[in-house]
């Protein structure tokens, strides 16, 4: 038999565990509806999902051929099932492979941001699954009103010391998309709940100066 | 039979999917590790990737166990607890609730006691989110052989283009902080914060290069984070936010 190789066989375990993973999220649904005998019937899902669905769908397809080619193949199979893709995983390996001195892409860059993801991973489920054991003791320290104005500014947080890192190196790229951003969030201030639409919209806007720049021979 | 948002075969099928999810990390994690090794990756530069990339994910973990707290008011904690370490985020799952409970008008403000109004919400919370699971099986080798052929042609261009790609993210964030500056003073906090966060990391930079303080490196950005909520909390009671 030809021996497969590294590559072919991170799509194999991927593929393996991505189903299962989908089979396991199913089965909360499932069997809470038979072990307590309550299907909530066609109306109010569909009800509720037509609210949500049209946009989750183009942000998961969008999502995925964004942060696919950033994140590499393992790291792929792996982020999508542990969630949290924007606010955590993707930083957390584009930095793990910046610190590295590898690229996303490489062979290298594949190790390092997996390594990244599996651990940010383990991380978070660890510290959630303490949480929630610690509820009790710990819900007065998280709400306290002190604590509350640190979490509510997490996103300016992580993306101004991202911004340095990124903008600082390729600032001629950068001027279209966040100009256009600003003013765009300045006229439309209600879009920043649909902030996850507009990743694709920046990326496509930062994408097309950059061909122009490198065309022109500027980059 | 008596339905309690809490009960112990919620907990239980939860755990259960978690623990299967931190199954599949060690193990991609474990199978990353000795490919580096057989790469000839230093294993001390694997090591620093875990310990720093571990320091980087608290805040942004406890903000996600903030999200599970606001959830679990209504919907008791498993769900909430699952939802969010597996597939999730509190930008989906929150609209996912409300979205059912106003179709089913009901408020978000007490404890599900209902177990089909319970069922429903995360009938909606799985359906809504389950096809980011398909897209990456069905389209990953395409979307990479798609990159690869960008990158076979024009190597410079493949960088740029994956360059340009995490630019347009980091922009729309940057914007996302612009949103609220109309309601006076406490609507630049964020910016504020932004622009904090920005000088901490700018100060590591220079103590970085200038200094060749090295092992600043891995953390630069876990300290700036961290640095600029502190700075946030500090500022928001004093500018009245």
């Amino acid at each position: 038999m030809k021996k497969r190789s590294y590559e072919e066989m991170t799509h194999i375990y991927g593929r393996i565990w991505i189903l299962c993973a989908l089979g396991m999220i199913f089965a909360y649904p499932i069997i809470t509806c038979i072990y307590y005998g309550a299907w909530p019937g066609w109306k109010p899902v569909l009800q509720g999902l037509l609210g949500v669905a049209p946009i989750f769908w183009t942000v998961g397809l969008i999502e995925v051929l964004t942060f696919v080619p950033m994140l590499g193949t393992a790291s792929s199979y792996l982020a999508f099932v542990t969630g949290n893709l924007t606010n955590l995983k993707v930083p957390a390996a584009l930095t793990a492979m910046e610190n590295a001195k590898v690229k996303p892409g490489s062979e290298e860059g594949e190790v390092i941001s997996t390594i990244a993801v599996a651990t940010s991973s383990i991380v978070t489920t660890v510290i959630i699954a303490l949480g929630v054991a610690l509820l009790v003791p710990l819900t007065p320290i998280l709400n306290n009103p002190a604590v509350k104005p640190a979490f509510d500014n997490i996103l300016p947080s992580l993306f101004g010391g991202l911004a340095v890192v990124y903008v600082s190196k390729n600032w001629k790229i950068s001027v279209a998309p966040l100009v256009f951003m600003v003013v765009l969030f300045l006229l439309v201030p209600s879009l920043s709940g649909s902030v996850g639409v507009l990743v694709p919209v920046g990326a496509l806007i930062a994408i097309g100066s950059a061909r122009i720049l490198y065309k022109k021979g500027m980059l | 039979m008596k339905f309690d948002p809490n009960s112990s075969l919620l907990f239980v099928l939860a755990g259960a999917i978690i623990v299967f999810v931190i199954a599949q990390s060690l193990f991609f994690l474990i199978r990353a590790y000795r490919r580096g090794k057989a790469l000839g990756i230093d294993t001390a530069q694997m090591r620093k990737t875990m310990i720093s990339t571990a320091v980087f994910t608290i805040a942004p973990a406890v903000s996600i166990l903030l999200g599970v707290i606001t959830l679990s008011k209504f919907l008791g904690l498993p769900l909430p607890w699952l939802r969010l370490s597996v597939i999730g985020a509190i930008t989906y799952e929150l609209p996912a609730a409300t979205s059912t409970a106003n179709a089913l008008g009901i408020s978000l403000s007490e404890t599900v006691t209902d177990p089909s109004v319970y069922t429903a919400i995360a009938w909606v919370m799985t359906l809504g989110i389950f096809p980011g699971l398909i897209w990456v099986p069905l389209f990953i080798k395409k979307i990479q052989g798609g990159l690869m052929k960008i990158k076979n042609k024009d190597g410079k261009w493949g960088d740029l283009l994956m360059t340009a790609m995490f630019l347009g993210m980091i922009s729309a964030f940057l914007g996302m902080v612009f949103a609220d500056i109309r309601s006076g003073l406490k609507g630049w906090i964020p910016i504020f914060v932004l622009l904090f966060s920005s000088f901490l990391m700018g100060i590591c930079g220079i103590l970085i290069k200038k200094y060749n303080m090295k092992w600043l490196e891995n953390y630069a950005l876990p300290i700036s984070m961290l640095g600029a909520m502190v700075f946030a909390a500090v500022i928001t009671p004093m500018i009245g936010g």
